[in-house]
């Protein structure tokens, strides 16, 4: 492969991950996990667990009655119920116990996903496969249900797997979370959350209902990290450790990247992780001998500059590309 | 500071027919405490029988450190629980006991802070607007139908700045709190919590950490929240800050209250002087967040680490006042 | 957390009797055009795909000699026999869906199988693919390793002994978790790959290098240690410094496990690996295996040792002073960084020993090791009081013992997520845990 040739594929390849159904997903689950962490200042560390959790609420729901809508509704209801047994005992105790508590939850669901006792509902490790739910999706769309479309270098089906549809569905509704969020944040609601963040008694001794509102952000952001499991899975399939620790620390990764506490934040980040891993990992396969890394390697160091780059972001630069360092003072 | 005509009369003369004695009933009371004990391991930190707070005057809570005052008022605040069940405390005939430290404040009972709590994240402006209760934006549901609410908040933002303007803070108003003097901050808090027209108002230690200058300035405020009508309750260590700007003066000593009765005369009280100048004096360790979290561990320390003199006992207490007041 | 479903019950209960035979498969692109051959020597490249899997009955014994035939999505198709040790390869040219189909009638009689076929989903290029196939029974030549209890109250006693292995085990390492807490407010997300580290140069210095076992784990706590004392050097003294916050610090520990967790399995791939060759069986009053008892009788022993020197020396009683209030120890003489330094070294150290221990125990060590005890850490350091040495060996113990007499009743992986509902329920009703004290509010 020549060098002409590599820059068109790095570039086809980083489009692809830009409009990816994925990466919308993941901007989801981000802006969620920012009403937590970056303005209520919850340090959610099961954010995939609700993606997940929602994921599965929805694959089970439309495998068995075939109603996409539906589907939806539970993915957002069992969302609401998780995040109301969470928060119910640990909102009112210190940060550190919700922390280990999320990521208990989150661990739980994984669990209880791979385990095969489940498996008639869940599919246990091998999960629950795209054809038996991505048919009512697939069916709701005008776009042509055979062909595809090639826009640039980038060729997708109109309908049907990792299709136009899911990008534009998908993409839709990045938008109108994004604006919800930004109506939330920029209203008294907000302003109660951003007071919360800082100092809980502060906001307390001002008659602020604190465990109510940090509930509400809580059930928020998880039901926006369960619409990005519901995306996440309409391209492929529902497995329990597609979503686990990793996932999570990935969705920190793009927000503390694009900047916590800032309503473009977690887009900006989420975009750019996924853009620079797809480079990362062209690169890396084009120009590393395999003698050096073989193919299992790669996604495993491309992981390991993400981890280490997670610890440089956050020791040196917490507030991201688009925060504020004075308003994050709250994690330093 | 503008100058308010003021007549103390009525007030003194209602305050003058008091017994000058622990618990004394008073003709006005706006807050009625019953039976409040707080124990903290084998120390109990607070044991107040009866304690009556008259409507419209400044009540100073006095008493050397560790005499339990700050738990006392975490305890009628909602912030702190105390320790036996027949604690009672009634706060404008209304039952508080037990109350969640925001439904307290949602009573009219607004508090302040020793380690000032002005959210240093957020501007002057912010931490005002967040100090009025009722907000409609403040429900979720209503809060994305910005129409709903910012009308209300053109309102909030107006009385925000005449109080900005009357803390002459005015000029700091899109500043981060966090960029203001320990007296601002103070100042701040003080005019947050008036933003919710609270009927009293207590401030714990307003003039702790307060550049001295200033301190004058802070009395005056609080002189003036009096004469709007605001029933002020507030701790202070140093009797003689609270002698000249206070209407009746409590004092705790050990958890209890030893000494009530006007500023002038309680300080000749045989009680009052033996709280502050008695035997317990050197074992002195500080405010009361010493005495509640690191009573055994001072105890313990001093056991095994015998070989640290006496006069270091005073760095320890700085030592500890600092770090808690950098955990908060 | 897979690895851990062989895991301490692994040897004991053998009485579900289930054979399990994992089918991993390894695939990779080809020059050579599409198709599926049998491939005993095939080596994972870019250019070639690799399925590889290993048969074992109802005893964990190798199945030799069973037929096994893999067809490729394009409907090519190979088969092979299974080796003396059960193993069987394939080599695959092409991505997609392969069928793994297993003849019955050349299963040992006694080894029953209940679905002949499995499909090996989405097989990448280059990506690895697990698969499991059930095997039931055993034959007449597998010597059964089954000589553990057998009735209900001997079944739940050896859950007890196990359960306590695990909570010893789990102290070892949660001690440390907690003193790092105490004494720096980290909640110290890479504690679990701590563990892991031990295990992995118990692997090294045992299997590879063949060393004694006592050698190769004293060298892991030595590296342990090491690992800490650099650690701090390198990151966490410069970030006391820096006077980063304690959120700030628990999201850099996340990032640190993170990376520690992918380079892992960059160096030692992601299947657990073997500290030793012996293969034991259970046994005593406690039904543990040789190894269990070495590993119970020397957490107890480093337990107390540190135990007395928490309590009776004056660097520990300097330690505890540092954690319950790091102020007032400076005061009075404390050299607080030179504690904390010492805290992450032998903290680490304490971690790397757990981490042979427990690959030992379960003779094996993954990547994903440490971090799926780390969660029973948290929840034994939060049951016993998050901050207190000895809160964390109590919840400790509990933790270990919950979740083994858990796996009574439940299956597999779920009986940790037992762990992790005590730990909920706990929070709910005692949130300082057993030993800790009530915080202060306001």
């Amino acid at each position: 492969m020549d060098f002409g040739q590599f820059l068109v594929q790095l570039l086809t390849d980083a489009g692809g991950s830009l409009v990816s159904a994925v990466t919308a997903a993941f901007v989801l689950a981000a802006i969620g996990l920012n009403l937590h962490f970056g303005y209520t200042g919850l340090i959610n560390i099961g954010q995939a667990g609700f993606m997940l959790l929602g994921a599965y609420g929805f694959a089970i729901t439309v495998e068995y009655s075939g109603d996409f809508w539906l589907g939806l509704l539970v993915a957002i209801v069992v969302a609401i119920i998780a995040a109301l047994i969470l928060g119910l005992p640990t909102l009112r105790l210190r940060g550190d116990y919700f922390s280990i508590v999320t990521i208990a939850f989150a661990e739980i669901i994984r669990m209880i996903g791979d385990s095969p006792a489940l498996q008639s509902l869940t599919g246990g490790p091998v999960g629950i496969q795209g054809f038996k739910f991505q048919g009512p999706f697939v069916a709701l769309s005008p776009l042509p249900h055979e062909g595809t479309l090639s826009l640039g270098p980038l060729t997708a089906p109109y309908t049907g797997g990792d299709s136009w549809w899911l990008r534009i569905v998908t993409w839709g509704a990045v938008v109108i979370i994004a604006l919800i969020a930004l109506l939330l944040v920029k209203s008294p609601w907000g302003r109660v959350l951003r007071g919360i963040r800082e100092d809980e008694d502060a906001v307390r001794s001002l008659g602020k209902n604190v465990n109510l509102v940090k509930m509400q952000s809580l059930i928020i952001g998880a039901v926006f990290g369960a619409l990005g499991g519901v995306f996440y899975v309409l391209s492929g399939s529902v497995q329990a450790d597609g979503l686990g620790r990793s996932q999570t620390f990935l969705i920190y990764t793009c927000l503390l990247l694009g900047g916590a506490a800032t309503v473009f934040g977690p887009i900006l980040g989420s975009l750019l992780y996924f853009v620079f891993t797809t480079i990362l990992t062209d690169v890396v396969t084009t120009y590393v001998p395999h003698t050096v890394m073989n193919v299992t390697q790669i996604p495993q160091f491309v992981w390991i500059l993400v981890g280490v780059g997670l610890m440089l972001l956050v020791i040196f630069r917490p507030q991201g590309i688009l925060g504020n360092k004075r308003e994050l003072n709250f994690i330093g | 500071m503008t100058d308010y005509p003021y007549d103390r009369t009525a007030l003194r003369a209602e305050l003058a027919t008091v017994d000058e004695l622990p618990g004394s009933a008073k003709p006005e009371p706006i807050l009625i405490v019953d039976r409040i004990t707080r124990r903290f391991g084998g120390i109990t930190a607070v044991d107040v029988e009866h304690l009556e707070v008259q409507r419209g005057a400044i009540t100073a809570l006095i008493g050397p450190n560790g005499a339990g005052k700050t738990t006392f008022f975490n305890i009628i605040t909602g912030f702190d629980s105390p320790s036996a069940k027949e604690a009672r405390w009634r706060f404008q005939g209304e039952t508080i006991a037990s109350a969640s430290s925001f439904k307290v404040a949602r009573a009219g009972m607004v508090r302040t802070f020793q380690l000032t709590k002005a959210l240093s994240a957020m501007t002057v402006l912010d931490n005002m607007l967040l100090g009025s209760q009722a907000q409609a934006g403040e429900r979720l549901l209503r809060s994305v139908f910005w129409p709903s609410w910012t009308g209300r908040e053109k309102q909030l933002v107006e009385k925000a700045d005449e109080l900005l303007e009357r803390f002459t803070l005015h000029d700091k108003r899109e500043d981060y709190a966090g960029s203001l003097s320990g007296g601002q901050r103070k100042l701040l808090e003080m005019a947050r919590a008036l933003m919710s027209d609270p009927a009293m108002i207590m401030l714990d230690e307003p003039m702790a950490g307060v550049n001295p200058a200033l301190t004058q300035s802070l009395l005056g405020h609080i002189q003036d929240l009096r004469d709007r009508g605001t029933t002020v309750l507030f701790v202070e260590h140093d009797m003689h800050m609270v002698q000249h700007i206070s209407d009746w003066v409590v004092v705790m000593a050990e958890g209890k209250i030893v000494a009530e009765g006007r500023p002038g005369s309680v300080m000749k009280n045989q009680a009052v002087i033996d709280a502050y100048l008695g035997s317990h004096h050197d074992q002195d360790l500080g405010d009361d967040a010493v005495l509640e979290e690191d009573f055994d561990e001072l105890a313990k320390v001093e056991e095994t680490e015998r070989e640290v003199e006496e006069e270091k006992l005073e760095e320890y207490v700085e030592a500890v006042r600092e770090a808690e007041g950098e955990e908060n | 957390m897979r690895n851990l479903s062989t895991s301490l019950l692994r040897r004991g209960i053998v009485a579900a009797a289930v054979g399990i035979a994992l089918v991993l498969g390894f695939a990779t692109a080809s020059f050579a055009a599409g198709g599926v051959t049998a491939g005993a020597s095939c080596q994972p490249d870019p250019t070639t795909a690799c399925i590889q899997g290993t048969l074992r009955d109802d005893n964990g014994n190798a199945v030799a000699g069973v037929k096994v035939t893999a067809t490729d999505p394009s409907g090519a198709s190979a088969s092979v026999t299974t080796d003396a040790t059960g193993v069987f390869k394939f080599a695959g040219t092409a991505a997609g869906d392969y069928r793994i189909a297993i003849d019955p009638a050349t299963l040992p009689s006694g080894v029953t199988i209940a679905s002949p076929t499995t499909t090996a989903k989405n097989v990448q290029l280059g990506a690895l693919k697990p698969v499991i196939i059930a095997l039931a029974g055993h034959g007449t030549g597998s010597q059964s390793n089954d000589i553990g209890p057998s009735t209900t109250g001997q079944l739940v006693w050896q859950a007890f002994t196990q359960g306590l292995l695990l909570g010893l085990l789990l102290a070892l390492a949660s001690i440390g978790l907690s003193l790092v807490y105490g004494t720096t407010g980290i909640s110290n997300f890479a504690h679990g790959e701590q563990v892991t580290l031990g295990g992995f140069m118990a692997y090294i210095f045992s299997l590879q290098l063949g060393w004694n076992f006592v050698l190769a784990s004293l060298m892991a706590v030595v590296v342990g240690a090491a690992s800490g004392y650099v650690q701090d050097l390198a990151i966490w003294a410069p970030l006391r410094r820096k006077g980063i916050g304690i959120s700030q610090l628990m999201l850099v520990s996340i990032g640190l496990s993170f990376a520690l967790q992918y380079l892992y399995q960059f160096f030692f791939g992601a299947l657990p690996l073997p500290v030793t060759a012996d293969i034991q069986q259970i046994g005593g009053p406690l039904y543990l295996t040789p190894s269990g008892y070495w590993s119970m009788g020397v957490s107890i022993v480093v337990l107390v040792l540190v135990g007395l020197a928490l309590t009776r020396t004056r660097i520990g009683r300097a330690t505890r002073a540092v954690a319950d209030n790091p102020a007032l120890a400076a005061a009075s003489g404390i050299d607080n960084n030179r504690i904390i330094r010492l805290v992450w070294t032998v903290s680490m150290g304490l971690a790397a020993l757990s981490g042979a221990l427990y690959a030992l125990v379960n003779n094996g060590i993954n990547w994903s090791t440490g971090l799926s005890i780390l969660l029973l850490m948290f929840a034994a350091v939060t049951l016993g009081g998050i901050g207190t040495a000895f809160g964390a060996l109590v919840g400790s113990l509990i933790i270990g013992i919950v979740v083994q007499m858990t796996g009574i009743i439940l299956p597999g992986d779920l009986k940790y997520a037992t762990a992790l509902l005590v730990l909920i329920v706990i929070l709910i009703f005692r949130p300082q845990g057993i030993l800790g004290r009530s915080q202060r509010v306001g």
